[in-house]
């Protein structure tokens, strides 16, 4: 297939007239009256290649349920009209009441201090920020629309929007929320056990299958040599329970969000062995998610949900706001950890487990801006440990879900200043990870499930 | 005879209680480690690492908690930090829905299954089958299919509590002695009226005994599914406090979920003795 044929040529053989919606003599009349381009055609062309990889199954999908109805499921996934036309409207909120779903963890800063700090209000909106159980469950409410929009782990509305372990739903990521502040923290009988090549037969807990804390720590135990499949046991545990789960002896360390890092070391259990910065500076982790679908039924409250949440993570970027940024987020209504934990966090002076006080002012960092590399990168990885089966197109997917350009636009509005690229490249444990070219960065590994 | 055994089980009671909180004061107590750490390092860990104190809170501790609790049971700082009279409140008012649903449907079906004994062999394979199911598994699909976490976990105390009901009524509607049934044949009683006269009394401490029984596993179940869907809730403090790894708070509820749940229990025994005939 040519990269800018009609993925859904196919249809004309089932004997139907008309165009792909049904509302037009002709296809072409069709394109004409909604502005159906090549562009969009080809990023719809890659995105049923990545639900369907084998052209066999693909043309038994289409022949099944029919052209329209297939392009009905794919245009779910794939809204024609980009937000940041949407955005381009600013106007009154079309709904003030809102609800945002967090995890209690630091990751969650610019989203929950935005409420106690005022953020929404001077937006005009009244925002409940709702605490969570755990990744699935923030997932399945924000998808039953209990919420507005949520706290996911960055990678979640890429899993969210191809299928992997749930229905497809189009997800966005218009800001990221944290770059950095995670960390692998052990058990302390480990304190002696410092080379991952050792760590054979050791069960280790990530927050969720779709994770970039997952990928991170595949990533460090497969340049240390140790199979995350077959040599170590991955857990998937809520970052709440972690701390609990390690002074149960149940994991001998996790790669978690902080605040459960060194809440782990200030309960004496555990101590801090990297800091996920030493694996890869910059990294994102969690984001501010949101269905494509709420986006374009509410452009305006959304727009304006995300100028407070720039706003947030602007302020929360300047390192002397970090102590009052603590204070506002510690209570039992939010994170419900001690002060001193979350500011240990945050000002990047903290006690690392092993007697040493350690300064790192860079150990979390707040940028909201979401490179679409990013999104590529996590695209390599869950091919990288088979999560994805067969080809991807990156860059579409990626651009579909990060929503860099939409991100500038609102950063903009909120009196910000974006960056002038949508990726960029970066370095992971010394390798260079260059977007341009994610199927060589894939060959490139050893250890890896991806044929 | 009887007040003075009242009084020493009463005494006996207490005597216990106390021999427990010693024994628990004398077991947290011990602090074993008292190695040196550098000032600014200790400053920034917590207690339990700095001094060796146990993690697990005395009862002096919980005892203090309690009355915190006691004093302000109210109080409403926002979605996720409500007083503990309040998550009570949420947790009752969802077991009452989930539970009066059931009574709704258990009893009358019960009550039909029972009249009919085809009915009622070809009913009760799935009954057993549906009856074991624990809570937790039916909330994937409740979350799937009602797309609402609070409606969900109402459906849940719902399914968990309608089987020991619906087996009870059946077994008490089906047990009716037969002497009863052909007197009231006799006297030419019509269906509807030997249902209420004679059917109805003769099988209501069973019932009863099933809607005690299900008021328990509704109980058991709301704080099982709170802690899964969060948000309000005793099983949701339960959550949350076990994340800020407050044991303290914890043992609370768990003493208040502990008190809650008898009272609960004691208003179906007494609703039982009202209906309960001798023979």
């Amino acid at each position: 297939m040519a990269l800018f044929d009609n993925p859904f040529g196919s249809r004309r053989r089932f004997g139907r007239r008309g165009c792909s919606c049904g509302a037009h003599a002709s296809q072409a009349e069709h394109e004409a009256a909604t502005g159906d381009t090549a562009i969009t055609r080809a990023v719809e062309q890659s995105m049923l290649r990545a639900v369907f990889p084998h052209e066999v199954e693909r043309r038994a999908f289409l022949s099944s349920v029919g052209a329209a109805t297939a392009l009905a499921a794919i245009s779910q996934i794939l809204p024609t009209r980009f937000a940041a036309e949407a955005f381009a409207e600013a106007g009154k909120p079309e709904k003030t009441d809102l609800k945002v779903g967090f995890i209690p963890i630091t990751c969650a800063t610019p989203i929950i201090m935005a409420k106690p700090m005022g953020f929404y209000e001077k937006q005009g909106l009244n925002v409940d920020v709702v605490k969570t159980a755990g990744w699935a469950v923030v997932r399945d409410k924000t998808l039953n629309k209990e919420y507005d929009a949520a706290h996911m782990l960055a990678p979640m509305p890429i899993a969210i929007t191809m299928g992997l372990g749930s229905n497809p739903v189009p997800f966005a990521v218009p800001a990221i929320e944290n770059v950095n502040g995670q960390a692998i923290c052990l058990a302390n009988k480990h304190r002696d056990n410092r080379d991952p090549k050792n760590w054979k037969g050791m069960k280790l807990a990530i927050p969720f299958d779709y994770s970039n804390h997952n990928y991170l720590l595949r990533y460090y135990l497969a340049e240390h040599g140790i199979d995350p499949d077959t040599d170590v046991q991955l857990r998937s545990v809520p970052p709440p329970e972690m701390v609990a789960n390690l002074r149960a002896d149940n994991i001998d360390g996790f790669l978690a969000p902080d605040n459960v890092v060194q809440r782990a070391v200030y309960d004496g259990v555990g101590f801090i062995h990297i800091l996920s910065k030493e694996i890869w500076d910059g990294h994102p982790c969690c984001s501010f998610s949101i269905a494509q679908e709420t986006v374009q039924q509410m452009p305006n409250a959304t727009a304006a949900l995300l100028r407070a949440i720039m706003e947030a993570t602007a302020y929360a970027s300047k390192a002397e706001n970090r102590k009052d940024v603590a204070a506002a987020i510690a209570p039992a209504n939010y994170l419900n950890q001690p002060l001193t934990v979350i500011e240990q966090v945050l000002t990047g002076t903290y006690a690392d487990g092993l007697g040493n006080v350690k300064k790192d002012p860079k150990r979390v960092a707040f940028d909201p801006f979401p490179y679409e590399s990013f999104a590529v990168w996590t695209l390599t990885q869950m091919k990288r440990w088979g999560q994805i089966k067969g080809d991807v197109d990156y860059k579409a997917v990626a651009q579909q879900v990060y929503r860099a350009t939409d991100a500038a636009k609102l950063m903009t509005q909120a009196g910000l200043t974006p960056p002038e690229v949508t990726t960029k490249t970066f370095v992971v444990m010394g390798k260079t990870f260059d977007p341009a070219k994610p199927k060589e960065y894939l060959d490139s590994f050893a250890i890896k499930r991806a044929s | 005879m009887s007040a003075s055994l009242r009084l020493r089980a009463g005494l006996l009671s207490l005597a216990i209680f106390a021999a427990f909180l010693l024994l628990w004061q004398v077991a947290v107590s011990g602090v074993d480690k008292t190695e040196t750490m550098d000032p600014e390092y200790a400053a920034l860990m917590g207690q339990s690492a700095t001094t060796g104190k146990s993690a697990m809170p005395g009862p002096l501790d919980v005892g203090a908690t309690i009355w915190r609790h006691l004093k302000d049971p109210f109080y409403d700082r926002g979605p996720n930090d409500k007083g503990i009279g309040i998550q009570l409140g949420y947790s009752i008012g969802r077991v009452a829905l989930g539970y009066l649903l059931a009574v709704a449907v258990a009893i009358p079906v019960g009550f039909m299954i029972g009249m009919s004994p085809l009915m009622s062999q070809a009913l009760d394979p799935y009954i057993q089958i549906l009856k074991p199911v624990s809570p937790l598994a039916w909330m994937p699909l409740a979350l799937y299919t009602i797309k609402d976490s609070s409606l969900s976990a109402i459906f849940v105390i719902f399914i968990c509590s309608v089987w020991p009901m619906l087996i009870n009524t059946v077994f008490g509607v089906a047990s009716t002695r037969k002497e009863w049934l052909n007197v009231a044949r006799t006297l030419e009683v019509g269906p509807v009226r030997r249902a209420f006269t004679v059917i109805l009394p003769a099988a209501a401490p069973t019932i009863l005994t099933g809607m005690r029984i299900s008021i328990g596993i509704a109980w058991l179940v709301i704080v099982a599914a709170e802690m899964l869907v969060g948000g309000t809730g005793i099983g949701y403090f339960v959550w949350n406090e076990w994340n800020n790894l407050s044991i303290t708070n914890v043992i609370t509820s768990i003493l208040v979920i502990g008190l809650v749940g008898m009272v609960l229990d004691q208003l179906l025994a007494r609703a039982q003795r009202l209906v309960t005939f001798p023979e």
